[in-house]
């Protein structure tokens, strides 16, 4: 009788212990799933409002809405396209270039989890979540077009945009199997822990071509072109580095410590990078701007990007305060040499600050701040864990995201030209976009 | 009849107006203007693209007054709206043909 009471003791252990494990999984799924939701809240925030307010302030007057309209509007394009193919493209298994259709029209896409890349929340939250990264992309693209491009044209071109580079150059840095994806069996192990290549060299670069191809808009640089409200701009760019603590911390997949560590980097560049930028401008032009602050901290948010999964603090406050200065620099004397019209800087911010942070990377990033195991152990990642060879796999994921984004973004740019032609009539340009694109007003005060 | 035209710093916009309501001047239109005459602009920076703006904003004062008060006025204004640097603005004075008031069709100067 004793030992039959030691039994059904035992077996009841043995039952409450593995209820216990259910119930912690049950708890951290819940913390997970709750930070990620909030992540991906937080970064569909950084395009709107964020990105058209910011940019909106920065053009002039008769254009506010057609700048604006050229976030908003990939909030409601990407996601259908995302929807049908673009989260299978990427996340699907496929070649090393560009993912399956396995998840195509989202088919089994639902509560359970996805264990190869987010093992703790639903995969449609991880869906969802990857989708606000797809959305901001190509809106950052805009600033480098606008007050000139016809709306037509940038919706095909946006479309085309997603599928011929956006998704590609995702899967190969996050998809498993991708060619540059260096957790889950890449060939190049490339570090990108929330968007440095996938996002901002693509759009950076995309951004260039873009603005060489459409030309100047009618009078620049001779009649004066000041942006239009700097409080908008102002209001947006703080969006921004509020929503970046989802891009980037949101990153870890979780509510780890991991995710801590890349929300105290990625603040910490935006502050140094805000500070170095006003700093170069006071040096140089005797005061230092609202505007120059802005531009720097967005540069701050960009270059940590890569690295703010990677890196201790005090690299990341170093970091940030190169790319502040190094993107005053692209702005202001690099543009004036070569005098294209990157109307809004889209290139000199994010082409020129996301392919500093990703070289950083490979220099400052280390296995004591991300321990993930990469084919199955921990190892060491960059320069300063003695793997100095990280920073050429860097420059191998830079070159490509360059030859991907210039390649594609011109070939998509011919076949928009072909089909509908990119640029507006110069009439409806000294109208404005909003009028001539749109036929209304931002404001009309009279009312 | 005499139209006063002033075109003054903005930030004396409230010291002519309480000048001019001393002597008692109560019918007056403002609006705000851009311009310059001798007073150079200045220089604004964005993103290191450098911009000259030297139409600066001023405020214009308009008001017709009867002949016999325009010395007084003129000189009211003047010593409201100066602060002895470039860029204090001017004072047009113009004939007027005739004045009318709306509501009930008063004539000349009653108009005013």
């Amino acid at each position: 009788m004793q030992i039959a009471f030691l039994l059904t003791a035992a077996t009841d252990a043995g039952a409450r212990l593995a209820a216990l494990e259910k119930s912690v999984a049950s708890a951290q799924s819940a913390g997970d799933n709750a930070w990620m939701l909030v992540s991906a809240a937080l970064v569909l925030m950084m395009t709107g409002p964020g990105l058209a307010l910011f940019y909106g302030g920065l053009v002039r007057r008769k254009n506010v809405l057609g700048t604006m309209m050229h976030s908003f509007f990939m909030m409601a394009l990407i996601t259908v396209i995302w929807a049908f193919v673009g989260y299978s493209l990427v996340f699907g298994e496929g070649a090393p270039f560009i993912g399956g259709l396995k998840y195509a029209f989202l088919n089994g896409v639902g509560a359970a989890p996805n264990a190869d890349y987010a093992a703790t929340i639903p995969q449609s939250t991880f869906m969802v979540y990857q989708l606000m990264f797809a959305i901001i992309t190509p809106a950052l693209i805009s600033g480098a077009f606008a007050e000139r491009m016809k709306f037509s044209a940038l919706t095909l071109f946006m479309a085309l945009w997603a599928l011929i580079v956006y998704f590609p150059m995702a899967h190969m840095v996050w998809g498993k199997g991708g060619f540059l994806n260096a957790y889950l069996g890449g060939v190049i192990p490339c570090l990108d822990f929330a968007g440095g290549t996938v996002v901002h060299i693509t759009s950076g670069v995309s951004a260039l071509v873009c603005a060489l191809y459409l030309g100047k808009r009618l009078g620049f640089p001779a009649e004066p072109m000041k942006p239009h409200s700097m409080v908008l701009s102002v209001v947006g760019a703080c969006l921004l580095w509020v929503g970046w603590f989802g891009f980037n911390a949101g990153s870890a997949l979780g509510a780890s410590g991991l995710a801590s560590s890349a929300f105290v980097a990625t603040h910490f560049a935006a502050a140094t990078a805000a500070f170095g930028w006003m700093l170069a401008e006071w040096f140089h032009s005797g005061k230092p701007t609202m505007l120059g602050g802005i531009s720097g901290a967005v540069a701050g948010l960009v270059a940590i990007t890569p690295a703010s999964g990677f890196v201790k603090p005090m690299p990341a406050l170093l970091i940030g305060l190169l790319a502040g200065v190094f993107c005053f620099w692209m702005v202001t004397a690099v543009k004036r040499k070569f005098g294209y019209d990157d109307t809004l800087d889209a290139f000199g911010v994010h082409g020129a600050g996301g392919t500093l942070g990703a070289l950083l990377t490979g220099v400052f990033a280390t296995n004591e701040i991300n321990n993930a195991p990469i084919n199955g152990a921990v190892a060491p990642l960059g320069a300063v864990d003695g793997h100095a060879i990280q920073i050429l796999y860097q420059a191998v994921g830079i070159g490509i995201a360059i030859a991907l984004a210039a390649v594609g973004t011109w070939i998509i740019l011919k076949i928009c030209d072909a089909l509908i032609g990119v640029r507006v009539e110069q009439d409806a340009e000294r109208e404005g976009l909003d009028l001539s694109q749109h036929g209304e007003e931002g404001y009309y005060l009279e009312a | 009849m005499k139209k006063i035209e002033a075109i003054i710093q903005p930030f004396k916009l409230e010291d002519v107006k309480e000048a001019l309501k001393n002597i008692g001047i109560d019918g007056m239109t403002i609006s705000e203007v851009r311009g310059h005459g001798r007073q150079k602009g200045h220089r604004e920076v964005y993103r290191g693209q450098e911009y000259n703006v030297d139409l600066l904003p001023k405020v214009k004062f308009e008001l017709v007054v009867p002949d016999t008060r325009l010395d007084e006025v003129v000189e009211t204004i003047g010593q409201a709206a100066r602060s002895g640097k470039i860029g204090d603005g001017k004072i047009f004075v113009y004939d007027v043909a005739e004045a009318v008031r709306i509501r009930n069709n008063d004539r000349g100067e009653a108009a005013i």
